[in-house]
């Protein structure tokens, strides 16, 4: 195959990154060929994402060297890695929502006439782009208005509007329905044959095999080896990631379900603008049993979650959560009532970016015995308390009093599971609870809800994944613009099945 | 959402016009009236139209400037210190000495500017405790000097308050200007002051520094990857912020009044952002709020030429303080946000760690 014998392009050697308390990239090698598709695989921490900065200018490496077609280069800022032609599109998006999408592109590479913006110049070449690459964006329709598959369009047409040929692109799926993540694919492919490199990073062994033309898996730092996606398959590479066994199928004894500890009848709920987007659903969740919510992701799960958890109005219908009336209710009065939630949108809703990691292990009951008497919070009983879940669900953090900011995307993630399971609660919302995890840590999360589920908890788990809702549930609701239009036992269903009642075709 | 906002800026002017004509046609003829009230109106909106704008360009940029009110009061005071000094030391002509006073009062608000960008940006103080900072050292600077320069024996004007040379006469005496209705009553601040907002819109909405002014404001980690040098863009914007407050400084004592008095800016610095918020962060909107309140102004000014016309029914018109307190009322009503809520950029008052 022609990637094997095509140049390298790009060169990093002996990269070395120290954070205060973690040597996030440890003499790091990595190398890039003209026109491949070259993923980074590796556990929530292992430094993916500080590698990729490295390489982009944003942080400044401690030691090593990167090199661009054979030349050694310094980078001070992303302005030098973009001069080199690198781009790259972020883990959280760097776009800017009150600005049209031909001033995000613009933004920073400007086309002047006369001193004046020349938007008419830059939106002519948003559409070339677009049409080369396949990429289809409104030059002049505002960010904020656009789904998020979308915005991730727009960030790479940004990076090809600098003349990028080296294209980053840190866990672009995480945050895409199945359809987008195809597009996706399609784009990556267009781009790869018109001689574009991409660095690709993904916890999806499945797409990573398909996609990649090699795979580099790091761990705590280090890279552990690069390989083929013809010589390995999924066991093997989450083996790699890892460095254990990963049981990728999850495990469980049939359930035994028993009283209701959700029940939702005639509920409706709008969305922002005021449109209804879910309509008179009526479902249970009972104790001991998970129930699944499946549906391409804008068909009112989102609004569901929160109205269902207190965080959006209600607007009509009735809730009974453990037997008390809980319609419309504050999410304090929730909690207090057994509600566990994994917010869909961890750093909006799951954590105060700010805060100490011990802080964000205790935000829902943090006027509560043991962790305020008298109001007055109790440091030791904080502490301990956050150092016993950072060892259970294994946050890679080097003390409990790192802000949550500050850790990786999938550790953010884990401390927000951990705070919810650890709480004696009677029903989780679970809203994408393992977006963003390695697989690792997808394993033990799944594990743990099972668990829950075996103690007579109920399980309201939502998920664009339909691997991750075929595995844990054991009834299957599926979602259609915001009605719910099929329920049905998980050992009856299949994923043919699935797919088309979750695209509108109607049951039977 | 925009219209609303104007319609009722146009509303309350027109309303506290009509108060001045119906009152006062009873002597004067209704366009002399109207011609008057809008030369005052325009003129004494002159220091909030362009601390307003001060607000805007830092606020933009994302860094909090409540320090305008203090870099006023610190321009007015050292531009009219060295309008004086140009002619009464130096023996320079009126005019030049003015025209001098006015630069240095926009140095002045520059050095004012770059302080609270060095406190805000480089040294991550809380913005707004840098600018009260500010307005305290103001107040202090200016008595002190006050003092030192003007009522000491021993200073350089030797005890006695010097003779000031005037005020920056109106463009009334331009020979081709003298019969342009309300224009030839105004004075080159205040007309300054129009051409800035205009200025102002056109460098933050169609050139490259404003987009990339706008981009540190709101997002600055996005504006860094794009190759923006986010703490560069907002020092420079927090020094246009200060030159900005310094004009409106000069307004004070070298176009208003030829003299300076402790603590003369009485609060238009915070008036001028409460006309910004209400303006929602662009220009012509804060020049809009601004005239407003310099609407309510003139209201209280014009109202004392025709104050033994007030008829009873409307006695309180009578007393100034009353008057006075509209355009105190009307910042109070416009924050509530009942006209609308206004969005502040998304990183306003916010440092930028990398
Ligand atoms: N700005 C920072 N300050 C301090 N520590 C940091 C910073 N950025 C990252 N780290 C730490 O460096 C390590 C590597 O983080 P990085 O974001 O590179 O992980 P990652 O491989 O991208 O993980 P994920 O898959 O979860 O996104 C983590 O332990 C993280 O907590
Ligand atoms: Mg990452």
């Amino acid at each position: 195959m022609y990637i094997k014998d095509a140049p390298v392009i790009l060169s990093a050697e002996a990269i070395t990154k120290q954070f205060p308390g973690v040597l996030a990239n440890d003499k790091v090698n990595f190398d890039l060929r003209k026109g491949e598709v070259h993923t980074l695989l590796g556990e929530n921490g292992a430094g993916k994402s500080t590698l990729m900065n490295v390489l982009y200018g944003l942080y400044k490496p401690d030691s090593g060297h990167i090199h661009i077609d054979g030349k050694p280069v310094t980078f001070t800022s992303p302005k030098d890695a973009i001069a080199n032609g690198i781009g790259m599109v972020h883990q959280h998006f760097m776009l800017i929502p009150v600005f049209t999408v031909a001033e995000n592109i613009m933004l920073g590479s400007e086309t002047t006439r006369n001193g004046v913006l020349d938007i008419r110049a830059v939106s002519k070449q948003v559409r070339e782009l677009s049409h080369t690459y396949g990429l289809d964006v409104d030059p002049d329709a505002l960010v904020q208005d656009l789904p998020v598959g979308i915005q991730q369009r727009v960030e790479i047409v940004k990076a090809l509007y600098r003349k990028a040929n080296i294209l980053i692109l840190d866990e672009p799926t995480a945050v895409l329905t199945p359809q987008e993540a195809d597009d996706l694919f399609q784009i990556i492919r267009r781009l790869t044959e018109q001689g574009v490199s991409i660095v690709f990073i993904s916890h999806k062994l499945k797409e990573v095999l398909a996609i990649s033309d090699r795979v580099t898996v790091m761990r705590t730092g280090k890279v552990v080896g690069t390989t083929t996606p013809q010589e390995v398959n999924e066991a093997k590479l989450a083996a790699m990631m890892v460095g254990r066994e990963v049981i990728l199928k999850v495990d469980k004894k049939p359930a035994k379900p028993g009283e209701p500890v959700l029940s939702v009848s005639d509920f409706s709920v709008m969305d922002s603008r005021g449109v209804e987007v879910v309509k008179k659903i009526s479902f249970e969740v009972r104790s001991g049993e998970v129930l699944g919510i499946a549906g391409i992701q804008g068909n009112g799960q989102t609004e569901l979650a929160e109205a269902l958890t207190g965080l959006r109005k209600v607007h009509g219908g009735r809730v009974i959560l453990n037997d008390k009336e809980s319609t419309g209710r504050p999410p304090r009065q929730l909690i207090e009532n057994g509600l566990g939630h994994v917010p869909e949108d961890r750093q909006r809703h799951g954590l105060v970016l700010p805060f100490a990691i011990a802080d964000n292990m205790m935000l829902c009951t943090y006027y509560q015995e043991p962790f305020a008497q008298k109001g007055v919070l109790q440091n030791q009983a904080i502490d301990a308390n956050s150092r016993k879940l950072i060892e259970q669900f294994d946050v890679r953090t080097p003390s409990p009093y790192v802000s949550a900011g500050k850790l990786s995307g999938g550790n953010q993630q884990k401390v927000i599971v951990a705070r919810e399971l650890s709480r004696p609660i009677r029903l989780l919302v679970a809203n994408q609870p393992t977006r963003g995890l390695d697989v690792g840590s997808i394993e033990y999360i799944h594990h743990e809800i099972i668990d829950m589920r075996d103690k007579g908890i109920g399980v309201l788990l939502i998920s664009a994944e339909l691997d991750e809702i075929m595995a844990l549930s054991d009834r299957i609701a599926v979602m259609f613009r915001g009605e719910i239009v099929a329920t049905l036992p998980a050992a009856e269903a299949n994923r043919e099945q699935l797919g088309l009642l979750m695209a509108g075709a109607t049951h039977k | 959402m925009e219209w609303k906002r104007f319609g009722f800026i146009a509303f309350i002017i027109v309303a506290l016009f009509s108060i001045v004509v119906l009152i006062g046609q009873a002597r004067d003829p209704i366009p002399t009236i109207i011609i008057s009230m809008a030369a005052t109106t325009i003129s004494v909106a002159t220091p909030l139209t362009l601390g307003a704008l001060s607000g805007v360009f830092s606020e933009r940029a994302g860094v909090v400037n409540i320090g305008i009110e203090g870099m006023m009061l610190t321009s007015a005071f050292f531009g009219w210190f060295g309008a004086i000094y140009f002619n009464t030391i130096l023996k320079f002509e009126a005019m030049p000495s003015l025209i001098l006073g006015v630069v240095i009062a926009v140095l002045a608000g520059a050095l004012m500017g770059l302080l609270h960008a060095a406190l805000s940006i480089t040294f991550k103080v809380d913005q707004v405790i840098g600018g009260t900072v500010i307005n305290i050292l103001a107040i202090g600077i200016t008595g002190f000097f006050n003092r030192q320069l003007f009522f000491e024996k021993n200073s350089i004007f030797g005890g006695n308050v010097p003779h000031a040379p005037g005020t920056l006469p109106s463009v009334g005496q331009v020979p081709f200007l003298a019969n342009v209705p309300i224009l030839s009553n105004l004075q080159p601040i205040a007309i300054l002051a129009i051409v800035l907002v205009f200025i102002s819109t056109f460098v933050l909405f169609r050139t490259r520094w404003g987009l990339r002014t706008r981009a540190v404001g709101e997002h600055p980690r996005a504006a860094d990857t794009v190759g923006i040098n986010v703490s560069f863009m907002r020092y420079v914007n927090v020094i246009i912020s200060g030159c900005l407050a310094g004009l409106a400084g000069a307004y004070f004592t070298l176009e208003s009044v030829p003299s300076f008095e402790p603590l003369m800016t009485n609060g238009r610095g915070f008036i001028s952002l409460a006309a910004m918020i209400f303006g929602n962060w662009t220009p012509l909107g804060a020049w809009a709020a601004s005239l407003v309140f310099g609407a309510a102004q003139a209201l209280q000014i014009n109202l004392q030429f025709y104050r033994e016309l007030i008829p009873p029914s409307l006695s309180l018109l009578q007393y100034p303080y009353i008057v006075g307190l509209t355009p105190y009322i009307l910042t109070m009503l416009i924050l509530t946000g009942i006209i609308g809520r206004t969005v502040s950029p998304a990183a306003d008052g916010q440092p930028y760690e990398k």
